[in-house]
């Protein structure tokens, strides 16, 4: 297990080297000219030459690259052209926002999908088992824009059961611990702040899990229907094991390590749902603030979340393999 | 899968299709003509979907969004696939480094959640529906370089290709002449499957306003003009959402049954 983490480690350093090049070239080699961007279009040559060369831009594309890299590792990502802050450092702060975000979506995904797979896997085209298919196609085709538009217009303007956006109601502060609202009012002992925040997470939450949980559900399902006609399984039937055993010992325990598998590749998803999710809920996330600096061409903020985004993403991915690794032996040694 | 999803699925897209050629002349009114007096009035007689801020007709408004929708499609999905046929043909024919290098390639790109990756390619190329359209066919450039690569893998030894290559046909000439067309089916099948979620993150962006812009009638920016009217006038951005949605069923379905109907693994289960 040791050297197959080892491994895994440096595939993920090659990796991340990728990721800063591909994040550099795209932010500094692509048409557009920084200088320009930022000082607009009415600049003298004068200003534009004392620009690039207080940014470094007249220098060498590959000692650029070094610099920004070695910058980048000790977290040095420049300041944002909008609030003055360090880049990453308004990054961070936005950060909790999308995790307690993609968090919840995640625990809504798992926590239907799982057992709906299930029970629609241990009858396949049954009843259960085409409402659930239908309702997945429906999951997957649903755009996420579209779907949090609706659940607003429903469940916020006409029954007004849940707040229109935002992430608590203007004026009521939760104190700052984690930066996630449902936590830190939890650590705060505050019932009544958990509620509220609890009302403001739910409709965006349940629109990014929409995804989510028609693919969880649907892996589930095949598993379990893969799993079911394996030798071990008939074996099992054919000793005369009720099949209520049959279903959780033979079938489900195997069934699941795929499963796990596909639900730690599902952040992907959160992440760029919740680009989407916050955008239509005015949710202060990541996402959100990425598209406001493209919007606003502030793009030390833009590198710093890509990198920050796709080290999580190329992480989580990491932490999923070594799970994999850990619950089926037969990946180690591959 | 039986045959009713097939059926669903090509009726929809044959209709999606018959609306991009036939927009013109099936929509009610023009798309951009504005009329003032029928502002945000809700659906009627003579404005089926109800018409916008504008008093454009929100029907023909979707109607002739199914253009942009389909242009996305073949150039977005058409450039992924050229961009990744060509990278996984190069990776899987000539193996050891070339191969290496292709495939860390594709690794890095899909490190990237692909939402992110297409926001920091617009970002560069700035915002618009080219560039939108670009940035979502290289995000989905690596899926289509993998799946050929692994065809490649699997074709290079077969009797065919070595007696293509004991007669002394180039290496280019096998790879065009007898790998590409061997992997046909499943390319077909991706690009299918693929078509809905290009349609999806085409009018995502456009939704976040760095696709194409207003006053186009792209649905991901009529959705995005109908989010500021949303609690006023619900069916602007109802329609267009609707639109994508079933669409993008329809190609869901037509792609899941090629999928099944071709392959032998799916087929067994």
């Amino acid at each position: 297990m040791a050297r197959y983490t080892l491994s895994r480690l440096g595939q993920l350093i090659l990796v991340l080297v990728g990721v800063s090049i591909v994040v550099f070239f795209t932010m500094h080699v692509l048409p557009g000219d920084v200088a320009t961007l930022l000082l607009g279009e009415r600049a003298t040559e004068a200003q534009l030459t004392q620009l690039r060369h207080q940014l470094g831009l007249d220098q060498p594309v590959w000692l650029q690259y070094l610099q920004f890299a070695a910058q980048a590792v000790r977290g040095e990502l420049g300041v944002s052209l909008r609030s003055n802050h360090a880049a990453l450092a308004d990054v961070w702060t936005a950060f909790p926002v999308t995790f307690q975000l993609a968090l919840t979506s995640l625990i809504l995904a798992t926590g239907i999908g799982v057992p709906l797979g299930v029970l629609a896997g241990t009858k396949p085209n049954g009843w259960l088992d085409n409402i659930v298919l239908t309702a997945t196609l429906f999951g997957v085709s649903m755009p996420i824009f579209w779907l949090g538009l609706m659940l607003l217009l429903l469940f916020g303007a006409w029954l007004e059961w849940l707040p229109i956006g935002g992430l608590m109601p203007t004026g009521v502060d939760v104190p700052r611990i984690t930066g996630m609202t449902v936590l830190d009012s939890l650590i705060a002992g505050r019932a009544d702040l958990l509620w509220i925040s609890l009302r403001y997470l739910t409709l965006p939450a349940v629109a990014l899990a929409s995804i989510p949980l028609a693919m969880i559900t649907r892996i589930t399902r095949s598993e379990m229907l893969a799993t079911a006609s394996l030798d071990h399984v008939r074996t099992a039937r054919a000793k005369g094991m009720p099949e209520r055993l049959v279903i959780v010992r033979h079938i489900l325990r195997n069934a699941l390590i795929p499963v796990v598998t596909v639900i730690g590749l599902q952040l992907g998803l959160l992440l760029s749902g919740a680009v989407l999710t916050e955008t239509i809920f005015a949710l202060p996330g990541l996402g959100r603030l990425m598209v406001d600096s493209i919007l606003s061409r502030d793009y030390p903020v833009v590198q710093a979340g890509a990198l920050f985004i796709a080290f999580v993403f190329v992480l989580v991915n990491l932490l999923v393999d070594l799970c994999y690794a850990l619950l089926d032996p037969r990946i180690r040694r591959a | 899968m039986t045959r009713t999803p097939a059926r669903i699925g090509l009726a929809i897209v044959v209709v999606f299709l018959a609306l991009c050629a036939g927009a013109g002349w099936i929509a009610p009114y023009d798309p951009f003509d504005q009329d003032l007096s029928a502002a945000l009035s809700p659906p009627s007689a003579e404005h089926w979907f109800g018409a916008d801020q504008y008093g454009r007709d929100m029907l023909s408004r979707v109607m002739h969004g199914t253009r942009t929708a389909l242009l996305a499609v073949v150039v977005a999905d058409g450039l992924a696939l050229v961009l990744g046929c060509g990278l996984g043909l190069i990776a899987g024919f000539f193996g050891g480094r070339v191969d290496a290098v292709a495939m860390r390639l594709t690794d890095v790109l899909l490190a990237f959640p692909y939402l992110l990756l297409a926001l920091i390619i617009v970002a560069a190329l700035g915002p618009g529906l080219t560039n939108s359209m670009i940035a979502i066919g290289i995000v989905y450039t690596p899926q289509y370089a993998r799946l050929i690569r692994g065809q490649v893998l699997a074709v290079r030894q077969a009797d065919y290709v070595r007696a293509a290559r004991a007669l002394g046909a180039a290496r280019i000439r096998i790879m065009l002449r007898h790998v590409l067309p061997n992997s046909f089916t499943p390319i077909l099948v991706m690009a299918t499957l693929q078509a809905g979620s290009v349609i999806v993150e085409t009018a995502g962006l456009s939704f976040l306003g760095l696709g194409a812009q207003p006053p186009s009638p792209d649905w991901g920016a009529l959705l995005s003009d109908g989010q500021s009217y949303f609690l006023t006038a619900w069916w602007i951005a109802t329609f267009p959402g609707l639109a994508i949605f079933i669409v993008v069923i329809g190609f869901n379905l037509l792609g899941d049954t090629l999928r099944d109907r071709f392959d032998p693994r799916r087929l067994a289960r």
